[in-house]
């Protein structure tokens, strides 16, 4: 079985601030992880080759520097793996993403199943998977918890707000995973050592053959109008003051006056 | 064709048995106020999807639909992305809507990526407002980088302009008994997923009521300093007859399970009254709570977003000011 799996590179911070000169982000100092959703992908892909037998191929796009987060897919246990990376990429939306992510599946080829993460903890749009599966027109499955093979189908169990829904899919498919799939292992230093040795390929759009017109900002439907700190609401908050008892009377007060008592 | 040829706005209206979701309503109310921002020309359809469906036309005029497609077929029975894609992408190319709003709901976000990409156009993600900015052009509201920047996102040529939105951000309309329109029903034709099957489903059991339900919220955050802290807040929110959430942090660390877990990428709630326990508030956390009713809260820190949306507050060390209230709340009852 060919398992391909996508990472992201994340940055490790809620706490990003715009600079007030510029207006743009400031990301100095701010460190880059895997996104830790597709490193609960990438425990899944490695599970199932552990049942299944096969092969496991990690998957990023990005600048040079996000091949840190194949590295540590190799590292946890990967085969190999592709970082798509090329200036013309750059500045993409989700659509100018998904595409050139599903020419790189299609030149992998012969693949049963595809795995991302259920999003992206910076921009949260969900959208990655389910692009890259319209793009190779195979089904998907998402929010999947917990996951097996058996005989050319994959059957998931989707975590959904009031209930779980057990799917039977054919593959190759594409699901993405919940965080409640697995917990990520962490690599050993015997498999950092050995992930220094395997293959690691870059592509660029020309190996890819994208279409030009269809990756990065000019490839992108959607764009960045403007970026901005949320505007404040100033909603008038009556403070309690005093001693720890006096507050803790106060309160009870208000809440006795909100009925909430 | 040209942008300017694609008119009106449409929302997915998502049913599951017959029953239309909440923020089905909701983005038909956002819609009309859109409508009026837009010039007050585009039309509003409301697009439902199903086995037999036409009959839920009549509860989208009374909530703002003016139009209602209502896309029939046997195969449409049961959800699945690939055959509801299909048809969304048909019924977009045959009435070409300028925009199209879905719920961020997990149908929603599951559907309209497909859409989205057979469309070649663009779909923001989850968006927590829509307007129409000073230079005339449909922006959607967007929290970015962990939450405390927003951006204004636009889809400039491509169309339709699609975008998922949040739940429970926009207050539905009052319903307006009697209230028509015109009801196209649409024989669609589309084949079964032959690749993919619900086989099973199981109703998921919840320790406590689901926070969305609530009246009263007891919600921790990222400075709560141990799990025996949190149990205090269950107890304070077991006095006051609700239920524990949280803000992101303490589901990630696994002291709360992701059902307990309050803002964009957890739920939407609206109780009658919150009290915030050393949450700093943002734009995520924000987003899924500051329409509920009276919100209280408690943070070292007076400079932190949460007071923005608090309308009462102290700036004290939770972990002696929590002891207290749940001791004088005791006395009170005791005393009665």
């Amino acid at each position: 079985m060919k398992i391909l799996v996508f990472v992201k590179q994340v940055p490790d911070t809620d706490d990003v601030k715009l600079d007030p000169r510029t207006g743009n982000l400031m990301r100095d100092g701010v460190q880059s992880v895997i996104n830790p959703f597709d490193a609960n992908g990438v425990e899944a892909a490695l599970q199932l080759k552990a049942q299944c037998g096969g092969q496991v191929v990690a998957i990023s796009m990005g600048p040079p520097q996000a091949d840190d987060v194949l590295k540590k897919a190799l590292a946890m246990g990967c085969d190999e793996s592709v970082l798509l990376s090329d200036r013309a990429l750059g500045g993409a939306d989700t659509l100018a993403t998904g595409y050139p992510l599903a020419k790189a599946a299609e030149k992998i080829g012969d693949y049963d199943l595809l795995i991302c993460g259920r999003h992206a903890t910076d921009a949260e749009t969900a959208q990655t998977g389910p692009i890259i599966a319209a793009f190779l027109g195979i089904p998907q499955v998402t929010l999947v918890d917990k996951v097996s093979v058996e005989d050319g189908y994959a059957v998931c169990r989707r975590l959904l707000p009031d209930r779980y829904e057990t799917v039977r899919v054919k593959l190759p498919a594409l699901i993405t995973v919940c965080s409640e799939i697995n917990t990520p292992r962490y690599p050993t230093p015997i498999n950092i050592m050995k992930a220094l040795r395997k293959p690691r390929a870059v592509w660029n759009c020309a190996d890819l053959g994208c279409d030009l017109s269809m990756v990065g900002a000019a490839g992108s439907p959607s764009s960045n109008k403007k970026i901005f700190e949320p505007p404040k609401r100033n909603t008038a908050t009556r403070f309690f003051t005093g001693s720890t008892e006096e507050m803790a009377r106060a309160i009870v007060d208000t809440l006795e006056q909100e009925k909430i008592l | 064709m040209a942008k300017e040829d694609y008119k009106g706005i449409w929302v997915f209206a998502e049913q599951e048995n017959g029953v239309l979701s909440g923020t089905t309503f909701e983005l038909l109310a956002k819609s009309t106020d859109l409508k009026k921002k837009l010039g007050g020309t585009d039309e509003i359809t409301a697009v439902v999807l199903g086995k037999s469906v036409s009959g839920l036309a009549d509860s989208l005029f009374e909530g703002g639909a003016e139009r209602v497609v209502a896309a029939e077929n046997d195969n449409l029975e049961q959800y699945s992305a690939r055959p509801y894609a299909r048809v969304l992408t048909q019924l977009c190319e045959k009435y070409k809507p300028s925009i199209f709003l879905f719920p961020a709901s997990p149908q929603g976000r599951d559907v309209a990526p497909r859409v989205m990409c057979e469309l070649r156009t663009g779909l923001t993600a989850d968006a927590i407002d829509l307007d129409v900015d000073e230079d005339g052009v449909f922006v959607q509201t967007t929290p970015n980088f962990g939450g405390n920047i927003l951006s204004h996102i636009c889809i400039k040529e491509r169309r339709p302009q699609m975008v998922t939105v949040h739940p429970k951000i926009f207050s539905p309309l009052p319903t307006v008994k009697g209230a028509r329109g015109e009801l196209i029903t649409e024989k669609v034709e589309v084949e079964a997923d032959e690749c993919y099957a619900v086989v099973s489903t199981e109703k998921r059991v919840f320790e406590g009521k689901p926070i969305a339900n609530c009246d009263v919220l007891v919600s921790g955050g990222r400075g709560i300093k141990s799990p025996e802290d949190l149990e205090m807040l269950r107890e304070l929110a077991e006095l006051l007859g609700g239920e524990l959430a949280s803000s992101r942090p303490l589901v990630d660390c696994g002291w709360l399970p992701h059902e307990k877990q309050i803002g964009q990428s957890g739920t939407t709630v609206k109780p009658e009254f919150i009290l915030d326990v050393a949450i700093s508030g943002s734009v995520q956390y924000l987003a899924g709570m500051q329409n509920s009713k009276c919100i209280m809260s408690i943070d070292h820190f007076d400079g932190a977003p949460i007071w923005d949306v608090s309308h009462y507050g102290a700036v004290a060390d939770y972990t002696t000011l929590i002891p207290a209230v749940i001791a004088e709340i005791k006395a009170r009852k005791a005393g009665k």
